[in-house]
């Protein structure tokens, strides 16, 4: 009998074209770019490369568009700079003939949302983004990676990769979620125990009775957070939920390629017996809404919790960095999480603008009225469209929120959507870095409903209590 | 790519953990081609202030702003795949950064760039930078051939690199021509590909 695989070790040994080294060159079966990658456009022309398969690449424009002004197409960007990289972006894809989602098109959107959205990302591929959270196409059961530009392109120019093989970890994820409790809330405390380095040089498959019972769209959440425990690609086996999210979308086969798709698929979960370099178990049914005190996805804590006192760190080192994180965030050691006054609210992002991320916001919206400026930045065209359609764009506007257009914008802040030093913002993003959302700004992680919690009460709030409202 | 052989140069020690992508090159100035501009948004929000003037910061420091080698706390360059990071670096003087850790897209970035990601243990790296500390300007030494870590007190550090990116930084070797050699297999692995999965090459030219 053969022995015992995981998931992404067939995923890993079905594309392997040699090992050489200790390295191994695989084959990439997506490669995603947007308009940050005109440095390995640079960097193919240096190497007087064309593109070997462009059949293979798409690129979104997402990272540099604007979040108002899109009705009135390249016209309405009204930044030289952003306009310029737009223009790149065309310019490079079109001399190679690769796929452009741009600002106009009926599908722009980020390239983390928008490839699920049509069905491109599939299981058992190796997807290759141009970005950290490309970790987010692994909910759908693909080996998915960021990479620099210097990576890209080589993948750009052979569609392959050198690649180390990671180790595999396996987290549990098991329980139902108290009323309140989302994915983010889950990635969140997985991040919190296992530290933003707990995860360094492995895989890890999301896996127990938690991910079964999640949406695909859930799926992706958690995965698009695995990059901030370390790891370069978080996946989920893929099952029902899978195949009935892929099937009629507009890039899934069709017909009896459907079929033999399927097929291929359902060969694709862990066997029975297959082992894991590590484990990690988490009970999904003792977890409460969090939110981040720090700056550092790791820095996060049960909404009722406070911010550490750095005199109680466990050690000199920890209590360096407790006490960094504190001043940046304008907290006293041991302050109370609720109640915390925020500037800003954002609702959007790779990890949570995709429709169920906005449902969510809005059944907290259409309770009250924004009392600090709200942004609602929904991930694709496709999700702006379904909002719209579902009457969710109007509650948001009822209830005083901003509704813009699509794009990754105040979670990178590429495009300029960021706020001023010292401003407070409660955000369904990915990173509370410091300086993430503009020099100087405090950004507190949390899940759309309890953002939109926050903007209504323009504090931070726990969801539940509006819950019984 | 440029080569890195053996590096004795000035250290500088960040003691911070974590020291994220987005703080190594903010992302106002990811419009920026590769160039000497990079200098300055390496580390830009740490070490100038608002008005562009200079904060108090270890590389404004004195000796520090020759440094060509950084010993720094884990995790560094954890975060988004941003190569500014690494540009910035590089534009800025430093050859090699010693750390616990790494972001592992920065790391694939650094070996990409020529510029050499040293791993040692926590007590080792914490234990170098408080001799940086104490003697600013103190130099440290490091052979990739000989793969040691040699301090300012003369202690050796031996440490690990996976020996195919120990040839490509020693040699300056850039991988698409090392890949391109194996076009034949490549190719012969898209036409397996294509036999066993062809529902996702009906649309591929």
């Amino acid at each position: 009998m053969n022995q015992p695989l995981t998931l992404f070790e067939k995923i890993w040994t079905s594309h392997v074209i040699l090992e050489e080294e200790g390295e191994a060159l695989v084959r990439v079966d997506l490669a995603l770019i947007h308009e940050g990658s005109f440095h390995a456009f640079r960097v193919l022309d240096e190497a007087k490369r064309p593109v070997a398969r462009p059949m293979q690449v798409y690129a979104f424009a997402d990272h540099y568009v604007p979040s108002t002004g899109r009705d009135r197409g390249a016209a309405g960007v009204a930044d030289a700079g952003l306009r310029e990289m737009l223009a790149l972006l065309e310019k490079n894809t079109a001399r190679f003939d690769i796929k452009l989602f741009g600002l106009n098109d009926e599908h722009q959107g980020i390239l983390h949302v928008v490839p699920p959205e049509l069905g491109m990302t599939q299981p058992g591929l190796i997807v290759a983004g141009q970005d950290s959270h490309s970790c987010t196409h692994g909910a759908l059961g693909a080996w998915a990676l960021g990479m620099g530009a210097s990576e890209m392109t080589h993948v750009l120019a052979t569609q392959a990769a050198w690649l180390r093989k990671p180790g595999t970890m396996r987290i549990a994820l098991d329980g139902a979620p108290t009323a309140g409790v989302t994915p983010k809330d889950i990635i969140l405390a997985v991040i919190a125990k296992i530290g933003a380095a707990g995860a360094n040089e492995h895989v890890i498959e999301y896996a127990g009775s938690t991910v079964a019972a999640l949406s695909m769209e859930a799926r992706m959440t958690v995965c698009n957070m695995s990059v901030e425990a370390g790891a370069r690609s978080g996946l989920v086996a893929p099952d029902d939920t899978t195949y009935a999210y892929l099937e009629g979308k507009q890039y899934a086969p069709r017909g009896a390629a459907w079929q033999e798709a399927l097929a291929y698929w359902k060969t694709l979960p862990t066997d029975p017996g297959a082992r894991y370099d590590r484990e990690v178990k988490i009970d999904v049914a003792q977890l409460s809404p969090m939110v981040t005190w720090g700056i550092s996805p790791e820095h996060a804590a049960p909404v009722t919790g406070t911010a550490p006192d750095p005199d109680a760190a466990p050690d000199a080192n920890k209590r360096a960095e407790t006490q960094t994180a504190l001043e940046y965030m304008g907290l006293a050691p041991g302050a109370s999480l609720l109640g915390i006054p925020v500037d800003h609210v954002f609702i959007g992002s790779c990890t949570n603008g995709r429709i169920e991320d906005l449902r969510e916001a809005a059944e907290v919206a259409r309770r009250g009225r924004a009392v600090v400026p709200a942004w609602v930045v929904p991930g694709s065209a496709g999700v702006k469209r379904q909002a719209e359609k579902e009457g969710l764009a109007d509650v948001f506007r009822k209830a005083g929120f901003e509704w813009r257009d699509p794009g990754c914008s105040m979670c990178s802040a590429y495009n300029g959507d960021e706020l001023q030093p010292g401003q407070r913002c409660a955000s369904t993003t990915n990173r509370n870095f410091r300086g993430r959302q503009g020099r100087g700004v405090r950004t507190h992680l949390m899940s759309p409903a309890m953002a939109a919690a926050a903007a209504i009460t323009g504090r931070l709030t726990d969801v539940r209590e509006f819950m019984k409202a | 790519m440029e080569a890195f052989t053996k590096l004795t140069a000035i250290a500088a020690p960040i003691d911070e953990i974590n020291v994220d992508t987005n703080q190594l090159s903010p992302s106002r100035f990811s419009k920026t081609p590769r160039g000497p501009a990079y200098a300055n948004i390496l580390l830009h929000d740490a070490r100038f202030n608002a008005d562009g003037s200079e904060k108090d910061y270890v590389l404004n420091r004195g000796p520090f702003r020759k440094a060509a080698i950084l010993v720094t706390g884990r995790n560094f360059g954890c975060g988004s795949s941003r190569e500014g990071a690494v540009y910035g670096l590089h534009e800025f003087g430093v050859r090699c950064v010693i750390a616990p850790s790494f972001g592992e897209i920065f790391l694939n970035n650094c070996y990409k760039n020529g510029l050499l990601p040293v791993t040692l243990p926590e007590d080792a790296a914490a234990d170098i930078r408080r001799q940086l500390r104490e003697r600013p300007g103190a130099q440290v030494t490091v052979d990739l051939p000989q793969q040691t870590v040699t301090d300012p007190g003369g202690k050796l550090h031996r440490f690990e690199i996976k020996p195919v990116r120990k040839r490509c930084l020693v040699e300056g070797l850039d991988d698409i021509s090392r890949t391109l050699q194996y076009q034949e297999a490549i190719t012969a692995c898209e036409a397996r590909d294509r036999a066993s999965r062809p529902w996702l090459w009906f649309n591929r030219a």
